[in-house]
C-alpha cells in the first residue's frame, strides 16, 4: 500500500512538474519578451522594469526555471501587476466560489444520475429505458452554457423566479443559495447523463452476479434487489470518477460564471486573459491542474485503501 | 435492435488478409445497422444538415451575413427574416448559415490534424524503442490532466484568440486519447505472428504495421472522432461567447449567442434560435457517434440486447 | 406413495436462439424425500432447479407445462404471489459460495434481509439467523457480524444453508452445493444436510454431477440427458442395476469408482446432440451401444419396477 502510495504521488508531481516547465517554456518559444507580453499593450517602461525584476527575467533563462519551480513549490504563483496584488491571495480568493458551485453541482447531479440509472435498470427493455437513454446522451451533449442561457431566458427573464446575475449577497445565505441554483443545473445536467449512463450499465453487470439471484431467489421485491443489493456494488466504479468529474466540472465552470457573471475562477480567468494579463492565467492553469491532480490522487488512494481488491492488484 | 444474424458477418477475422476483407463487409452492414437505429439514423440527418449546411452557405443563405441594416434592427422572425435580425439588422438565418461554416470547418479540421498526430504518435510509442515510449506517455498524461479549457485559456493568453489558436489547443489537447488508442492496438498487433511472420520474409516492420493496423482501427478511431467533434464545436462556441474565440464580425454561433445574451429582454428569439444550431449540431455528431458505436461493435450490440 | 411436494408437469423450456433446454420434463418430489438430479454439463439440470423456484435467467422462457408447488401452479401465478413463496415455502442454495452473498453487506443483515417473507420483527428475525448459524456449525455472533470475504469457502456455504432452511421451507433446492469445494469441506457439507434435512423434514432437491455425492445422500436420482428425464430410480437400484444406456455410461465414467481400478478416466464417446435442433427420435441413440432402428422414433416411458422409470426402447417393462 506505501509503495503505491508512494509511487502514485511520485506519478502526481512529475506531471506536474511536466505542465509547469511546458508553461513557463511557452512563454520563451514566442517572438516577444515576456514583460511585454505580461503586461500586454498597456505596459510602460517603469511596470516593465517591475516585471522583469519580480519575475527574474533578467537571470539565465536556468536560473529564471529553477526560481519560478522554486516559488511555486511555496505557494508563490507571482505578482499580479493588475491589482498590486500576490495571484495566490487572487486565487484563494475566487476558488472556493467555483469549489462551492462545483460540489454543490457533483452533488445533485451524482444523487439524480444514480436515481434514474437505477431507473432505467429496473424498467430495463422498455419505453422508460429506452427514454431515460435518450435524455442522457442530450444531456452530455448539449454544452452548459447554452442550457445557462436558456435558464436566464426561462426562470429569470420570464418567470422571474431566480436572479440572472451574481452570486448573492454576502451575509444572505438565502440569496446565496438562491443565485446558486441555476449555474448549478446548467452544470451539472451532462453530468446527471453521464452518471445515469454509467450507473445503469455498472448495475447490468452486477445483476448479473450470484447473489442477486440469491436475493430473488429469497423473495425480495426488484426495486430492492437493484437498490439495496446491486446498487451498493454498482456505485464503486462511480465513487471513482467522482474525483475526475469534480475537476472537469471545475474547468467547464469558466463558461458557466461567464453567463451567469458568477465571481470564481473562471470570470478571474477570463478577465486576465482579456487583459493578457499572464501571470494571473498561467497561476490559475497551474492552481487548477494541482488541485486536479491532488484530488484524483487522493481518490485513488482512498478507493484502493477501501478495495483490497485494487491494492492486491497493485501489489503484484 | 439488429438480429445477430446480420452482425456475425462483421466480426473481424483472425488473420490479417482476411481481417481486410471483413473490413469491407463491416463498412456496408454497419451502415445498414446503424441506418435502423432511429437515433443513429437521426444523427446522420442533423450531421448531413449542417455539413450541407457549412458547405453551401452562400448557396443557402438569403442576405450578406454581414450586411447591416440598423433600420431593421431586432426583427422577430417574419418572412422577409425567418429568424429575424440581430442589433444591427443582420439576418440572423444568414449569420447562422455561416455560422456553420465557421463551427465545423474548425472542429473537422482540429480533430483530423489530431486523428493523424494521434495516429503517428501512437505508432511511434507502440512500434518505437522503450524510452521514447515512456517519454511518450507521461507527455499523454501530463497533457490529459490538464483541462482544455484551461489550456485554451493559456494559449490564447500568450499568442492571442483566433481560429489558429483554437486548432492549435484541440489537437494539442485531442491528441493523448487516440494516440493511447493506437498505442494499445500497435503493442498488441506487434507481438502477433502475422507481423512477425511477414518480418521473416523480409518486409519493412513499419509498412506491415501500418497496412494491418489502419483496417483495425479505423472504426475505433472513427467514433472517438465523431464524440469528439461536439466538444470542439463546443468550446468554439464558448470561446466565441467570451469574445476569445472567432474575431467578429465573422458570424460564429458563439457570438451570435452573445448578441442574443446581451439583448435578452429586447429580443429573446435572438436568444432561442442561436442556441439551437448548437443544440442540434452537438446532438447529431453524439448521436452518429453512439450508432456508430453501436454499428462497429457487434459485441456492445449484442451486451445491450 | 404420498402426495408429492413438488410436482413437475411436462415441462418445456427454452433459451433465446431456439435452445430446448428442457423437453417435457415430470418429476415429482415427496415430502422429506432427498432427490438427486444427475447429468453432464449441459443436460438441463441446473435450468430445472431455476425453473423449480422460477427464477428463469432473462430471456429463457417456459414452451409448456407446469410447475405444482404444494398443488399450486407456479407458472400461473402473478411474479408477486410467487416471491411471496420463495424462501418460505421453497429456497435454494447456489453452487459458488464465494458469490452467493452480496460482497458489500454484513452476512447478518443479508440473512434478515433474506427474511421478507416471514413473520416477525428484524430483531426476531436475527435471532432466527443466529440460531440458524449455530445449527450449522458457525459462531453465530461471529458470523452475524462479518463480510462474506471474511468467511472461508466451507463457512459460506455453511452460512448459504443456513439462509436457506431460515424459514425451514419444505422445498430446498440446492445447485451443486459442494462443486466449489474441496473433498474434506464436500464431506463435511453433505453430512450437515443430512443432519438438518432429518431435523427441519424438508424435501432437498440436489442437482450435480458427481454421483458420489448423490450416492451418499440421497433417496432417489433422476438422470437427465439432453433435456429429458431418462432414467427415475432409488438410489440403491440405480447404482446397483441400471437400466438406461446412459445412465450405465454415466457410472462407468464416474472418477471415484473407477480411477483407481483403471488408471485413466474413461469418457461417453460422441457428442450432446444440438438442442436447438433435437432429434425426434431417442436423444442418446448416436452415442447408445444399444442403438438400433426403432430408436429413431420417441422411446417409451417405460415402468419396469413400482418405483422406477426409464425412457428406453431398450428395456422391457
Amino acid at each position: 500500500m506505501l509503495r503505491y502510495a508512494a509511487r502514485r504521488i511520485c506519478l502526481a508531481l512529475v506531471i506536474l512538474l511536466t505542465v509547469m516547465i511546458a508553461m513557463y517554456a511557452m512563454v520563451f518559444l514566442i517572438p516577444g519578451d515576456p514583460a511585454s507580453l505580461a503586461l500586454g499593450p498597456r505596459a510602460t517602461p517603469e511596470l516593465k522594469a517591475l516585471l522583469v525584476q519580480r519575475m527574474g527575467l533578467d537571470q539565465p533563462i536556468l536560473t529564471q526555471i529553477w526560481l519560478f519551480l522554486r516559488n511555486a513549490a511555496m505557494g508563490d504563483l507571482g505578482y499580479d501587476v493588475w491589482s498590486q496584488r500576490p495571484v495566490l491571495e487572487l486565487i484563494l480568493e475566487f476558488f472556493p466560489k467555483t469549489l462551492v458551485l462545483g460540489i454543490t453541482t457533483l452533488l445533485w447531479a451524482l444523487v439524480l444520475g444514480i436515481l434514474l440509472g437505477a431507473a432505467a435498470v429496473v424498467w430495463r427493455g422498455t419505453l422508460t429505458d429506452r427514454l431515460l437513454g435518450l435524455l442522457s446522451v442530450s444531456f452530455i451533449s448539449i454544452p452548459s452554457f447554452v442550457i445557462a442561457i436558456y435558464l436566464i431566458l426561462v426562470f429569470a427573464v420570464w418567470l422571474r423566479w431566480l436572479p440572472a446575475i451574481g452570486a448573492g449577497n454576502p451575509g444572505d445565505p438565502l440569496s446565496q443559495i438562491r443565485a446558486l441554483v441555476l449555474p448549478a443545473f446548467a452544470l451539472g445536467i451532462g453530468w446527471v447523463g453521464y452518471l445515469a449512463r454509467l450507473v445503469r450499465a455498472s448495475l447490468l453487470e452486477v445483476m448479473g452476479e450470484t447473489y442477486i439471484r440469491t436475493a430473488r431467489a429469497f423473495g425480495l421485491s426488484e426495486r430492492r434487489v437493484v437498490f439495496r443489493y446491486a446498487l451498493r456494488v454498482a456505485i464503486i466504479p462511480t465513487i471513482a470518477l467522482l474525483a475526475v468529474g469534480l475537476g472537469s466540472i471545475l474547468s467547464s465552470a469558466v463558461f458557466v460564471e461567464a453567463v451567469f457573471s458568477r465571481p470564481g475562477i473562471g470570470t478571474l480567468m477570463t478577465g486576465a486573459v482579456s487583459n493578457r494579463n499572464y501571470p494571473v492565467v498561467m497561476g490559475c492553469v497551474l492552481f487548477m491542474t494541482a488541485f486536479y491532480l491532488f484530488v484524483v490522487t487522493a481518490a485513488d488512494l482512498l478507493i484502493a485503501r477501501l478495495d483490497p481488491r485494487v491494492r492486491d492488484a497493485f501489489r503484484r | 435492435m439488429p438480429s445477430d444474424a446480420e452482425i456475425a458477418p462483421a466480426e473481424p477475422a483472425r488473420q490479417g488478409r482476411e481481417r481486410r476483407a471483413a473490413g469491407r463487409v463491416l463498412h456496408r452492414s454497419s451502415l445498414r445497422v446503424l441506418l435502423r437505429d432511429p437515433m443513429g439514423a437521426l444523427g446522420l440527418i442533423l450531421v448531413v444538415t449542417f455539413v450541407g449546411m457549412a458547405v453551401f452557405a452562400p448557396w443557402l443563405a438569403p442576405y450578406d451575413p454581414l450586411k447591416l441594416d440598423v433600420m431593421n434592427k431586432f426583427q422577430p422572425p417574419s418572412w422577409a427574416h425567418p429568424a429575424g435580425t440581430d442589433q444591427l439588422g443582420r439576418d440572423l438565418l444568414s449569420r447562422i448559415i455561416y455560422g456553420a461554416r465557421t463551427a465545423l470547418s474548425i472542429a473537422l479540421t482540429s480533430v483530423g490534424l489530431a486523428g493523424i498526430g494521434g495516429l503517428i504518435l501512437g505508432m511511434i510509442a507502440g512500434y518505437g524503442p522503450r524510452w521514447l515510449d515512456g517519454i511518450l506517455v507521461l507527455i499523454f498524461d501530463s497533457v490529459s490532466s490538464l483541462p482544455m479549457i484551461m489550456l485554451a485559456l493559456a494559449v490564447i493568453t500568450i499568442i492571442g484568440p483566433g481560429t489558429d489558436t483554437l486548432i492549435l489547443v484541440v489537437v494539442t489537447v485531442s491528441i493523448p486519447a487516440y494516440a493511447r488508442l493506437i498505442r494499445a492496438q500497435t503493442l498488441g498487433m506487434a507481438q502477433s505472428d502475422f507481423i512477425v511472420a511477414e518480418r521473416a520474409m523480409g518486409a519493412s516492420g513499419a509498412r506491415i504495421l501500418i497496412r494491418h493496423l489502419l483496417p483495425n482501427v479505423v472504426g475505433p478511431l472513427v467514433i472517438l472522432l465523431s464524440m469528439d467533434v461536439p466538444i470542439v464545436i463546443m468550446l468554439e462556441a464558448g470561446l466565441s461567447y467570451l469574445n476569445l474565440g472567432v474575431r467578429p464580425p465573422t458570424p460564429s454561433w458563439g457570438n451570435i449567442l452573445y448578441d442574443g445574451y446581451t439583448s435578452l429582454r429586447s429580443a429573446p428569439h435572438m436568444v432561442l434560435i442561436a442556441g439551437l444550431p448548437l443544440v442540434l449540431s452537438t446532438l447529431g455528431f453524439t448521436f452518429l457517434g453512439e450508432g456508430l458505436r453501436d454499428a462497429l461493435d457487434p459485441k456492445l450490440v449484442k451486451g445491450g440486447a | 406413495m404420498s402426495e408429492a411436494v413438488l410436482n413437475v408437469e411436462d415441462l418445456a423450456l427454452s433459451y433465446p436462439g431456439g435452445v430446448q433446454a428442457l423437453r417435457g420434463v415430470s418429476l415429482q418430489v415427496r415430502p422429506g424425500e432427498v432427490l438427486g438430479i444427475a447429468g453432464e454439463s449441459g443436460c438441463g439440470k441446473s435450468t430445472l432447479a431455476s425453473a423449480m423456484i422460477s427464477l428463469l435467467s432473462s430471456g429463457a422462457e417456459i414452451t409448456g407445462g407446469a410447475v405444482y408447488l404444494r398443488g399450486e401452479n407456479l407458472m400461473a401465478l402473478s411474479e408477486r404471489d410467487r416471491r411471496r413463496l420463495r424462501g418460505r415455502e421453497i429456497a435454494m442454495v447456489f453452487q459458488d459460495p464465494l458469490t452467493a452473498f452480496n460482497p458489500v453487506l454484513r452476512i447478518g443483515e443479508q440473512l434478515v434481509d433474506f427474511q421478507v417473507n416471514a413473520e416477525g420483527s428484524s430483531r426476531e428475525k436475527r435471532r432466527r439467523a443466529a440460531a440458524m448459524l449455530s445449527k450449522v456449525g458457525l459462531e453465530p455472533d461471529l458470523a452475524l457480524s462479518r463480510f462474506p470475504h471474511e468467511l472461508s469457502g466451507g463457512m459460506r456455504q455453511r452460512a448459504a444453508i443456513a439462509a436457506a432452511l431460515l424459514m425451514r421451507p419444505a422445498v430446498l433446492i440446492a445447485d451443486e452445493p459442494t462443486t466449489a469445494l474441496d473433498v474434506t469441506m464436500e464431506a463435511q457439507i453433505i453430512h450437515l444436510l443430512r443432519e438438518l434435512q432429518a431435523e427441519v423434514g424438508c424435501a432437498i432437491v440436489i442437482v450435480t454431477h458427481h454421483l458420489g455425492v448423490i450416492a451418499e445422500l440421497c433417496d432417489r436420482v433422476a438422470v437427465m440427458y439432453a433435456g429429458e428425464v431418462v432414467e427415475v430410480a432409488p438410489v440403491d437400484d440405480l447404482y446397483h442395476d441400471p437400466l438406461h444406456p446412459y445412465t450405465r455410461a454415466l457410472l462407468s465414467c464416474d472418477p471415484s469408482a473407477l480411477v483407481e481400478h483403471t488408471g485413466h478416466l474413461p469418457t461417453i464417446g460422441g457428442r450432446l446432440p444440438d438442442l436447438a435442433d433435437p432429434p425426434p427420435g431417442c436423444a442418446f441413440a448416436p452415442r447408445c451401444p444399444l442403438a438400433s432402428e426403432s430408436c429413431a422414433t420417441p422411446p417409451p416411458r417405460v415402468r419396469p419396477a413400482p418405483a422406477r422409470e426409464v425412457l428406453c426402447h431398450k428395456v422391457a417393462p
